[in-house]
Formats: structure tokens, sequence, C-alpha cells
């Protein structure tokens, strides 16, 4: 999601240079400066995009042309090979101390979103790792601060561990501290006041607490929307702090992120998780190889298919396949998997992953959830009779259903023919899925 | 707003952007003391100076051309007259309407939007001070019914600023505090609403609605009376503030820009590619978390400090 723009650059450069017998210099500089102008306007720092460019260049031109690639292929796995590494090679992964409690510092400017970054790593750690996380309330500074922590952590069943805003933070960090080990909590996330990297009183209040509580990390919250000014805050940080990795949130808008490899590359800190929405469920680990991927417009499978698995209930998944094999799948199925596919996440996010949809040339606002909302109303307007068996569903039954669910007959219409292909086609999924894994149903919608 | 201009505005603000100002102005320095350098190459340089302070590649373009061209025109223009070329250009871009007085009718209505973190409850605290502080009678709505505390948030401000906050609960529906804000405020015989909101991201197509359902309430409500919607930008912000720009003006009748944060070390040079390419004027620049940090926007001192 985060990098259509550049996606969209990337794939109008190169079909140029596709269909071409070789690759030539030329051809390697031509297509450099269209990478270098998109990654600017992705808010790549500058001189990190001069030295992509150098390193790039340096490769493509030297390298000779697989047999199997069209050289501009070959130039695009090197761009994406590059940027992998750029961005840290590695996926990341949840590391916890062996002492028993780990603790962890959110640092940041302000607004960056440390606080919802804070909570939401706190429910990760709970439902993933099995953890007891305790959030500790240390921004002082701004107006309800610490009652928006509270507020997000009865939200997300996180206790918030706060001593109002009187005392010094390094005082209520090391008093959560002490919180969590009376209480056997395991995990301790330390949220703090966002703050400028020039101002000195405040960077210096960050060396205390640090210094006072010890933390396993340190992370840098970063606004995945900031622009050239970012390696400048990040190098501050981690000058001044020390940083041991990275949070970077608000993913879902439609940024196309550049600020993610800028920050990689002055602080060589790798980024952790990635912020994807408002929700505290709405975090994921960050993977250099699937964001090169995205950014490359090869979309993001690994992603999909990891969201499909937490979302789709397993036993439902089976009831249905079986339901399929013989042929009772209905429209309470239909309106089942389809909540299903909504549980993965906004249908806009969803689709962002999927190969060969270019999101950019949908326009951002395309997928209507409205529509869906429609849908449910549709089927639920129907009598179990008609669920089970839609052939029965007449033109006067239409007419009944779609003034029932406050639709139009056309909309009743076009549903259940889009039932009747879904069935067909899964169908055709479950036949294939015989003897393979899960059988996990399709997804009709996309 | 004019007396104040003149009372040590500028000195606060050049102090906000010293240390901006001291990274270009030591890069141009070097660029203007090479007199001999072939001159494609020092344009070249300035057009970098100008994307790192995040303009962005094509209104950086733009101007380099137009300096280009003048450079062609008169002769003169060489060394430390290229700097104040290309000040006077990006003044020139910038140059828009400044803030409308707000005695015409009363009571005028401010509604404030913006994507997450940028700044607008911070923004609406020092604006209703600023707005107080000329003796006007200000209220405010708690129309982010969304961000967990954010209501509190905005009414701490309210109580440093000493004025008036209409709120309903947190989850409430944001169109009716504002529909019940500017009944309240024609009651109350307020001078200005200023109507605070939640931050949303501009792709979000539900939340945008949403804006939109309060903008439609406030212009029925307050027709034919002085409406500003002011877009907060965070001056951090990349490439990305143009999307923001131009998705929050087609949903809203965003008239200015109040530019935040820029106490730091960005630039925000964003501004001018979104003046350009879609004549939104900055308004207010914040320079700090002090109630005081909110500065009239004034183009000539943009343009000095983005240049040194």
């Amino acid at each position: 999601m985060a990098f259509e723009g550049l996606t969209e650059k990337l794939q109008q450069t190169f079909k140029k240079l596709k269909g071409k017998g070789k690759l030539s210099e030329k051809d390697v500089k031509e297509g450099m400066r269209e990478v270098k102008l998109a990654l600017l306007e992705a808010d790549v720092n500058f001189l990190v995009v001069k030295d992509f460019i150098k390193s790039v260049t340096e490769r493509a031109v030297g390298d000779e042309v697989m047999e199997s690639l069209t050289p501009g292929q070959q130039v695009i796995k090197i761009v994406k090979e590059q940027l992998v590494e750029l961005m840290g090679s590695v996926p990341s992964r949840p590391v916890f101390s062996s002492s028993g409690v780990t603790k962890i510092m959110l640092i940041g400017l302000q607004g960056a979103g440390k606080t919802t970054a804070a909570a939401k790593m706190a429910k990760y750690f709970e439902k993933r790792n099995g953890k007891s996380p305790l959030l500790v309330a240390c921004d002082i500074y701004r107006p309800a601060a610490i009652k928006q922590l509270q507020v997000v952590g009865e939200k997300a069943g996180i206790p918030v561990f706060s001593m109002g805003d009187k005392l010094k933070p390094v005082q209520i960090a090391k008093a959560g501290l002490a919180e969590a080990k009376k209480n056997g909590r395991d995990v301790v996330i330390i949220d703090t006041a966002g703050r400028l990297h020039i101002d000195d009183t405040l960077m210096a209040e960050l060396e205390e607490i640090k210094a006072k509580t010890v933390p396993d990390q340190v992370l840098l919250v970063v606004d995945s929307m900031t622009g050239q000014d970012a390696v400048n805050v990040a190098e501050a940080f981690n000058n001044r702090i020390g940083i041991d990795g990275i949070f970077l949130t608000k993913l879902d808008g439609d940024t196309r992120g550049g600020a993610a490899i800028s920050v990689k590359a002055v602080t060589g800190k790798p980024i952790k998780f990635v912020g994807t929405g408002e929700k505290v469920e709405d975090i994921e680990l960050f993977y250099p190889d699937r964001m090169a991927s995205r950014i490359l417009g090869m979309g993001d499978v690994l992603t999909l298919i990891e969201k499909a698995e937490q979302s789709f209930d397993q036993e439902k998944a089976a009831e249905l396949t079986r339901k399929l094999k013989s042929q009772q799948f209905t429209l309470d199925d239909f309106l089942e998997q389809l909540n299903q596919v909504r549980n993965m996440g906004p249908l806009d996010q969803i689709m962002g992953m999927i190969p060969g949809i270019n999101k950019g040339k949908m326009g951002p606002m395309d997928i209507d959830e409205k529509e869906l909302a429609q849908v449910e109303a549709i089927i639920n307007s129907m009598t179990p009779e008609e669920k089970n068996n839609p052939s029965i569903i007449s033109g006067s039954r239409r007419r009944r259903i779609a003034a029932g669910s406050g639709t139009r007959i056309q909309q009743v219409n076009r549903l259940l023919k889009q039932f009747e292909q879904t069935r067909k086609l899964m169908r055709q999924f479950a036949e294939m899925g015989k003897g393979t894994k899960k059988g996990r149903p399709g997804f009709p919608f996309i | 707003m004019q007396e104040e201009r003149h009372s040590g505005l500028i000195p606060r603000f050049m102090e906000g952007l010293r240390k901006s100002r001291e990274d270009i102005k030591k890069k141009v320095d070097l660029l203007l003391s090479l007199g001999n350098k072939p001159e494609p190459e020092m344009l070249e340089e300035l057009e970098e100076v100008l994307i790192t302070a995040d303009v962005g590649v094509g209104t950086s373009l733009e101007i380099i051309g137009v300096l280009n061209e003048r450079i062609k025109q008169d002769k003169g223009i060489v060394g430390e007259r290229v700097r104040e070329e290309l000040k006077s250009i990006i003044r020139e871009m910038l140059d828009g309407e400044g803030v409308k007085n707000i005695l015409e009718g009363r009571p005028s209505v401010i509604l404030v939007v913006g994507v997450n973190g940028v700044g607008k409850t911070t923004s609406i605290g020092k604006l209703a001070a600023l707005y107080k502080r000329k003796g006007k009678r200000v209220l405010i709505a708690a129309a982010d019914t969304f961000r967990a505390a954010a209501i509190e948030q905005l009414e701490v401000w309210g109580q440093r600023a000493g004025v008036e906050l209409i709120k309903h609960s947190e989850g409430s529906d944001p169109a009716a505090v504002v529909f019940d804000a500017l009944s309240a405020a024609r009651a109350r015989n307020a001078d200005i609403v200023i109507c605070d909101t939640a931050g949303r991201l501009h792709n979000k197509k539900n939340l945008m609605e949403e804006l939109k359902k309060i903008q439609r309430i406030i212009n029925r409500e307050a027709e034919g009376r002085i409406r500003e919607t002011y877009l907060v930008l965070d001056a951090t912000t990349g490439q990305n503030a143009l999307a923001q720009a131009k998705m929050f003006k087609e949903i809203t009748d965003i008239t200015g820009i109040i530019l935040t944060k820029l106490d730091g070390t960005a630039k925000g040079g964003i501004v001018l590619a979104i003046k350009n390419e879609l004549d939104i004027p900055v308004k207010y620049i914040g320079l700090g978390e002090g109630m005081e940090d909110l500065q009239p926007f004034d183009g000539k001192a943009f343009a000095d400090a983005f240049l040194g």
C-alpha cells in the first residue's frame, strides 16, 4: 500500500526496457533517472537516493542478463534486491529478554503515533507471544496524554501504570518497572512524550530514562509520511539516545513511505513493526522483501495469505469445503464467507496486496464497504428457505427482498448472479484443493 | 494582526527556522561562492537544495526553470543576486490572501482538519488564545469524538486560553457536536467558533464522508458568515502532504493551511508545491508547544528564512 506511486513509476520505466535484446549502459542510465525521480517523490532522502542509484547502476551495467529474464526484468531484479538489502534483508521478529522481563522504550517526535504504537505492541505480544505486558505512561507534558494511554490500554485490555503528571518521567518509569515485577508482568512498554530531536532538555530527559531503566530495546517511532527530514530526526535520536529499532506508523495511508528506506539507511537499525490502521490490532511485523516486492508491483501475496490465515476460522473453512463438495453452499455461507473476508481488514488494504492490482489506477476510494453492507442487508432480508435454495427466488420475492433491504431490485439480481458464479467457482476450487492443505476457500470478492 | 507582525514576530519566526536556515544557507553560500562554476551545474545543485527541503521534484524544477529564465534575461544576476532572485520567486509563489478579519460577520466559524498527529488540537488551543487576546468571545467545539482523550486534551487547552468548550461524550456523532456548538454560539453571541475534528488519513472514504457532513452543516448553519476551513500540515511531512491537501480540498472548502512543527529541522517546503499546484495559501505557522507559538504566515519572512 505504501509504495504504489513508486510501483507505477518503475513499471512504466521498465516497460520501455522490456523487449530490447540487450541491456546497454544507456538503458540502465535512463531507467535509473526515473528510479531516482520516483524515489525522491517517494520521500527517500536525497543522499540515500544518490547512493542507491550508484550501487544499482554499478551492479546493473556490469551484470550479465540471465537467460531466463528480459533485460528489463533483470534490472527490476537488481533494483528489488538492492531495496531489500537497504531495508534490512531479514524480516523482523519480536525478541524477548532472557531475564524474564523485556523492557521496551518508545521515543519519537510529537504526533508520530507513540501512544497508539505502545498499545498495539502490547496487544500483539499478549496475543501472539502469550506475554503479560504493562504500559507505563511517561508523557507528563501533552495535555491528556496519560488519559489517552489509559483509554487505549483499557480498549486493548492491557493494564496501564501511571502516576499523574507531577512526577518526573524517570521516576514514573522506574516505579513502572517495580510495579511490573510485583505483578508478574513480563513486558514493560514505556511511552514517552513526543519531543523535537533538537530540544536539548527533553533529549537529556530521555537519556536519563534510558540510563535508569536500562531498556532491552529503544524503538524510534517514525511517521511513514515523513519527508527529507527523516534522516535528521533518526540520526539525532540514534546518536544521542541510541536506538535498537524503528516502529513505522500510518502505513495505511497512501504515502509512498520512502522514510522507511531513509531511516534504515542512516541508522542501520531494523524496522521492527509497522502500524497499518487506527485499531489496536492494526500492527504487522516488517518484511523487507515484501515491502520491496510491493515497491516493484509484485504485490504482497505473503501478507495477504498470513492475514487470511489469522482471520479465517479453520473449522468454518472445513465445514464450508464439506458443503461445497456436497453442493450445499447457501447464501448464509456466502454471507459468512463475506464476513470472514471483511475480518481480514479494510478491503482496500487487502486489494493493495494482490499482484497486478494497481491501486493508484483504481483511485484511493474505489472499494466501497457500503456496498458490502448492502449485500449483507439483502441476504438478511431473505427467508431461510430462500437462503438455502436461491432458485426459488422469483420476481415477486426479489421485489420483496429489495424493499426489505432498502436496495433496488437490480442489486438483488446482481447479488444472486454473483452468488451463482461464486458457487461455481468454489466448486472448482474445492475440486482442485482435494487432498491439499486445509481446503481454504477462495476469495469470491477479489 | 498588522501591529503584531511588527512587534518582534519576525525575529521569533527567524529563530524558529534557524536550524533549517543554517543548513540551507551553508549550501547556498557555498554554491554562490563558486562564481566560476558552470551555470547548469549550479542550477542543478540549487534544485537539490529545494528537493532536500521537501519542495518536491516538480515544483523544484519549475522554480529553477523560472530562475534560469531570469538569469538569461538579466546578465546581472550573479552571486548573491541569485539568492535574492530565488527568494523573490519563492515569495511570489507563496503570495496569497492573509487571514480574514473576523469581525465582518458573527459568529464566524473555523473548521480545522488534517491527518493524524499533525497538531490540530494544539493549533486550535493556540488559535483560541490568539482570538481571545484580541478580545473576541471564542467557543471551541470538541468534535474529535474518536481519539482517546482528545476531548480532555482540548479541555485543557480551552482552560489555558480561557474560552468556552462544547462537547459530547467520546464516540458520539461529531456533526452533532458541531451543530450544537453553532447553536450555542448564536445563543451566547460568540464571535467565533473553532471546530476540532478527529485526525483522519485522507484515503479513508468513510471518515472523509463524515467530514463532508460536518462541512455541510457549517455551510448551512453559518450561511453568509465568514467560514474558514484550515488544513493542518506537519512541516515534517514529505510529498504525501500534497495528496492530503488535494483530498481534503475535494471534500471540504479548504481556505488555508496551518503549517505546524516548524521549530524542528524540517523546512516545510511542501507548502510551495501545494500553493503552486492547488493554490492553497498558508495562513499560520506553528513554532512550538507554547500558547503563543502560532504566528500569522509571512511569505517574505518564510522565503528569507528558507534560503538564509
